[in-house]
């Protein structure tokens, strides 16, 4: 294949990069600086409520995994109570079906994802570790009066914008800002 | 004084990196050329049909999104769209919409990661992909607003939707709408002219006309070798017929056209979601369907356009709530069967960039 003038192509592709070269990074130092994250997160968890649970099973039906485990004996008043409630995160898909199904709202997607482990057995999550904590909290996924009372996604299409608004306006990196409290 | 020489057996992959996955290829090699190829598939199986026959209807909804995981909301529809053709299932209007909307937003995401490792295996390092992943970053933000994850979608239901989208979904997406012609612009200036893409591309790695068709090819490999078929036209489903788009042809079918084909349908996608978002109607996001739906007994198969080609789902039902038979037609796998045909006589640095450009995904080749 034969050009008329060699290097034009290459000399517009280089100009682009150089244009790009001088505007703001759109990525984030991520362990020190987080992003606003969606609020139907299917996140690394699920959290239950012992409360509200009457112990049907409907979502230990509709998992695809078989993964959900309920063991119920018939209470005093005539309802079943809940022996075991557990679920093995390990193997759990997150595909949302089993918060979709249950018809209490028991049961909810966590909006942790920082779930890594040393052992395979402290992903199987028991009766206690379900129910909601500081670090445990519901996503509104499936659930719209959950989904309306958290903060709004941080978008990079919002780039421009505050985090507050629905963007993710970026602080400049740590290296630029030492350099200018030096004064260079 | 002449030097014996022997054809050499060169094994690639299947953990290499421009084999997109772990797809293994025994190149039978005459120095640098290309004499034979035998692909070897199966590393990434994991059964999926067979594990869909002892599931419900929507159960197997998840299991769709490990097929082409670059792809899952297609894959949702595709799969949807079959049960409901197998049990009569009329879905609401807004739905209909939505299931475009997410279903283009996809293809573009599709085809932004095609044309990006395309240019990854050409030695373009990372700098082109990088561009692509940030308009790519920015569908993946608003997939996950939607249905709460980035990559394993489920966002379909039979019968409809799972949840409506968000109120701030639609304003970003505006803007994404409005944005990204700028962006296709910007991956021209970057690359249309260039010289080491035109003439490591052209001619390369050609797959011709009666060829593609006589391998069942689809979708923009099918496309860019010449022939104008695209199931979103010619078969229509769901409402495709209310939406005004071209379909680019390509002439010779070598790298370069695929590559062409990839960006112009980037272009018309967006044309479908200015008109889709415009004609977005109120109303209910999933029809009534029973929680364990037993379909009539009888067979259906139903495909779709999805960014990759026809992407089908042969369901048998026998009137229980699991399907008896459910096979899945996979586009790059019979995309794949043309490979040998267009490396031969190529070098080894074609090969990879003519594999690359075929955009395969080996979840659903080995499914």
């Amino acid at each position: 294949m034969r050009f008329e003038r060699y290097g034009v192509g290459i000399a517009k592709g280089m100009a682009l990069t150089l244009r790009n070269f001088f505007r703001p990074p759109i990525t984030l130092q991520y362990p020190e600086d987080k992003l606003v994250i969606s609020r139907r997160l299917r996140g690394n968890e699920l959290v239950w409520y012992p409360d509200r649970c009457t112990g049907c099973a409907t979502c230990a039906k509709s998992c695809p995994q078989g993964n959900i485990e309920i063991i119920t004996h018939v209470g005093d008043s005539n309802n079943y109570v809940v022996d075991k409630f557990e679920v093995d995160t390990g193997r759990c898909m997150f595909c949302g079906l089993c918060v979709e199904s249950c018809p209490y709202e028991a049961l909810f997607m966590g909006l942790g994802y920082e779930r890594a482990q040393y052992r395979r057995g402290q992903l199987v999550l028991s009766k206690e570790e379900l129910q909601p904590s500081d670090i445990r909290q519901p996503s509104g996924y499936a659930r719209p009066k959950v989904e309306q009372t958290l903060p709004r996604q941080s978008l990079l299409i919002n780039w421009d914008k505050e985090k507050e608004e629905g963007g993710q306006k970026l602080s400049p990196l740590p290296m630029r800002k030492r350099r200018k409290g030096n004064g260079l | 004084m002449a030097i014996k020489t022997e054809p050499f057996i060169l094994n690639m992959g299947p953990q290499h990196p421009s084999t997109h996955g772990v797809f293994r290829m025994k190149v039978t090699l005459d120095g640098e050329v290309v004499v034979d190829v035998e692909p070897v598939i199966g590393y990434l199986h994991r059964g999926i049909e067979k594990l869909a026959e002892g599931r419900t209807y929507t159960q197997n909804i998840p299991f769709t999104d490990r097929l082409d995981y670059l792809a899952s909301m297609t894959n949702n529809f595709a799969y949807v769209l079959a049960v409901e053709k197998l049990a009569g299932i009329k879905v609401p209007e807004r739905v209909e919409y939505l299931r475009i909307i997410v279903a283009e937003m996809m293809r573009i995401s599709s085809h932004l990661m095609a044309v990006g490792f395309f240019l990854n295996d050409l030695g373009a390092m990372m700098t082109p992909m990088l561009y692509m992943f940030r308009e790519r970053e920015k569908l993946l933000d608003l997939f996950d607003m939607v249905c709460g994850q980035r990559l394993t979608y489920n966002y379909m239901r039979i019968g409809g939707v799972s949840q409506d989208i968000p109120d701030d979904f639609l304003p970003a997406l505006k803007r994404f709408v409005a944005e990204m012609p700028g962006f296709i612009d910007e991956y021209d200036q970057l690359l249309a002219e260039n010289e080491i893409l035109l003439v490591r591309t052209k001619g390369v790695g050609v797959l011709p006309k009666d060829l593609a068709i006589n391998i069942a090819a689809s979708g923009p490999v099918l496309r860019a070798s010449g022939v104008d078929w695209d199931i979103r036209r010619d078969d229509t489903y769901s409402i495709y017929d209310r939406f005004d788009f071209d379909i680019p042809i390509g002439n010779v079918g070598d790298c370069y056209d695929r590559y062409w084909v990839r960006m112009q349908e980037m272009s018309q996608s967006i044309r479908i979601l200015e008109q889709a978002i415009a004609q977005l109607p109120e109303g209910k996001v999933c029809a009534d369907v029973p929680q364990l739906l037993r379909p009539p007994i009888g067979e259906v198969y139903g495909h779709i356009e999805a960014p990759k080609g026809e992407l089908g789902f042969y369901l048998v039902s026998d009137n229980s709530i699991s399907p008896y038979r459910f096979h899945i037609r996979p586009p790059t796998l019979i995309n794949l069967t043309a490979l040998k045909d267009m490396v031969i006589g190529w070098k080894v640095a074609d090969l990879i960039i003519t594999f690359g450009s075929m955009d395969v995904c080996l979840g659903e080749i080995d499914r």
